[in-house]
């Protein structure tokens, strides 16, 4: 069986979780949470979530601790570069 | 019982042809940049639009490569969309060019062929349009005026039957800007040979769809679970879409005989080839210029045919094949140059040929770069030129010859 049975003549999807494959495979550097330094967790209030609000493949969740799904996170280290408090860390995939 | 039709016969220019067909394929959307010699036809669009006789939205654009992308834009939500323009304004359009026909969108180009730089020149030869023969579009050409208009609103059928963006080329002066008799369409008419267009994609925010984003290699499963294309599939249906175009553009004409009287089922035009012994291949005007050299010849005696290229793309392998089995010897005039090879017609003629039955000699001249005039009478030279070579050798040599005065 062919991809024609999709019937699209160019390239054509709906939007959703995953339209463009599995891109946590792309990661070479894992974000890392610090709970004891993150300001949401720290107050335990649903704030700052910065991470959130700038993770391009919103991956990130506005929960207390904010979570990541690393299914997706393709490693790009924004959420890292934006936390005003240095509690997320990339670290090397190798090294873990 | 002969079919009674009015003719409404106008002494019309190029630029004025293409604009009434536009007008009377009921275009929606018009983006274009105005470029000598295209720029009376954006000229007379933008009028019909400002007079209320063609109700359609003229976006004024900054550049070419704008000009086709309202054209996308417009023709994915589902718009009748028209733009035109020649050499530089084609090369700038160049990447939006691959973007109208990977996306599939039925979009009519006039393309009013002219010369490109450096150094600058206005005048007329096919190296613009022939530039852009691998962005995956249907390319045209026209040999006179009534072609143009006619060609203008086949082109509309076969685009949105197939898909795929249909660039319709005439010569920029020679065809552009002189005027002669055209017989204009009843608007009832075109109305009845060409249904509304019928998109198919339609953007709507109440159904939301991804198009034309990152498409990786491999084909992938979607977010419905269905498979779908990977970018190289893509790629295919657009080759295998221009493949199976023939048959379409042979019934658009065929269909457009019906209504118009006027017969375009034909992927070339042909002239005396059926007892030719010699064939003269030409494309768009030059192809008019050949059939007086061909009078010139057989006047002396010698059996020459024309064969006037129309469709270049797709490329009529073999149909060309049937046209040329009795030609012993096949002269091409290229108003363009591959540099490093020969013109792209004769490439397309050898390559036709090759491995089949036919082994005629090829002889390819480069005529009529930059407005360069091409009198019959050197076409009829250049063709005793190649008559005479065969007694040298039979076999076709590597690169052509130019007729200027080096």
């Amino acid at each position: 069986m062919g991809t024609r049975d999709c019937n699209h003549i160019c390239d054509e999807s709906s939007p959703g979780i995953g339209e463009a494959g599995k891109t946590g495979e792309w990661r070479t550097h894992l974000p890392v949470i610090d709970d004891k330094k993150c300001t949401a967790s720290k107050l335990n209030k649903p704030t700052c979530f910065l991470c959130w609000l700038y993770c391009p493949e919103a991956v990130m969740t506005k929960g207390i601790p904010p979570s990541i799904d690393l299914e997706y996170c393709k490693g790009c280290g924004i959420c890292a570069q934006v936390c005003p408090v240095q509690a997320i860390t990339m670290i090397a995939e190798e090294k873990i | 019982m002969a079919i009674q039709r009015k003719s409404n016969m106008l002494i019309i220019d190029g630029n004025q042809a293409a604009a009434i067909a536009a007008k009377m394929s009921r275009v929606q959307v018009v983006a274009a940049y105005p470029i000598t010699p295209q720029t009376p036809l954006t000229e007379q669009l933008s009028q019909f639009v400002e007079q209320g006789e063609l109700k359609a939205e003229y976006v004024a654009v900054e550049s070419e490569h704008s000009a086709m992308a309202v054209c996308t834009s417009a023709s994915i939500v589902g718009a009748r969309a028209f733009t035109a323009t020649s050499s530089h304004g084609l090369a700038y359009m160049h990447e939006m060019l691959h973007w109208a026909a990977g996306a599939r969108l039925p979009i009519v180009l006039a393309c009013v062929n002219r010369a490109i730089g450096a150094p600058w020149n206005v005048l007329n030869d096919q190296q613009d349009s022939i530039s852009q023969r691998d962005t995956g579009w249907i390319q045209i050409y026209c040999r006179n005026n009534q072609e143009i208009i006619d060609t203008i609103i086949q082109a509309y059928r076969i685009a949105e039957q197939v898909h795929v963006p249909v660039m319709v080329c005439y010569d920029g002066y020679i065809l552009s800007h002189t005027e002669m008799p055209v017989d204009v369409p009843e608007q009832a008419d075109v109305d009845r040979y060409l249904p509304s267009y019928k998109p198919h994609t339609t953007l709507d925010p109440a159904n939301p769809k991804n198009y034309n984003l990152v498409t990786l290699a491999n084909p992938r499963i979607g977010v419905d679970g269905k498979l779908c294309h990977g970018y190289m599939e893509l790629r295919y249906l657009l080759q295998e879409a221009l493949q199976n175009s023939r048959e379409t553009i042979l019934q658009a004409g065929r269909e457009f005989n019906g209504i118009f009287g006027r017969d375009y089922e034909r992927m070339f035009w042909e002239d005396r080839n059926d007892d030719a012994e010699i064939t003269i291949v030409a494309m768009g005007s030059l192809a008019m210029e050949a059939i007086v050299a061909a009078d010139m010849l057989r006047e002396e005696g010698i059996k020459v045919g024309v064969l006037g290229l129309r469709v270049f793309r797709p490329f009529p392998k073999s149909d060309v094949v049937q046209a040329l089995r009795k030609s012993k010897l096949i002269v091409v005039f290229d108003k363009n140059i591959s540099y490093g090879s020969e013109g792209a017609t004769c490439s397309e003629i050898k390559s036709a040929l090759y491995g089949t039955y036919i082994n005629a000699s090829i002889r390819n001249f480069i005529v009529g770069l930059g407005g360069r005039d091409i009198k019959a009478r050197e076409l009829v030279e250049a063709t005793k030129k190649a008559i005479a070579s065969l007694k040298e050798t039979v076999i076709n040599p590597d690169y052509p010859e130019w007729i200027c005065q080096i």
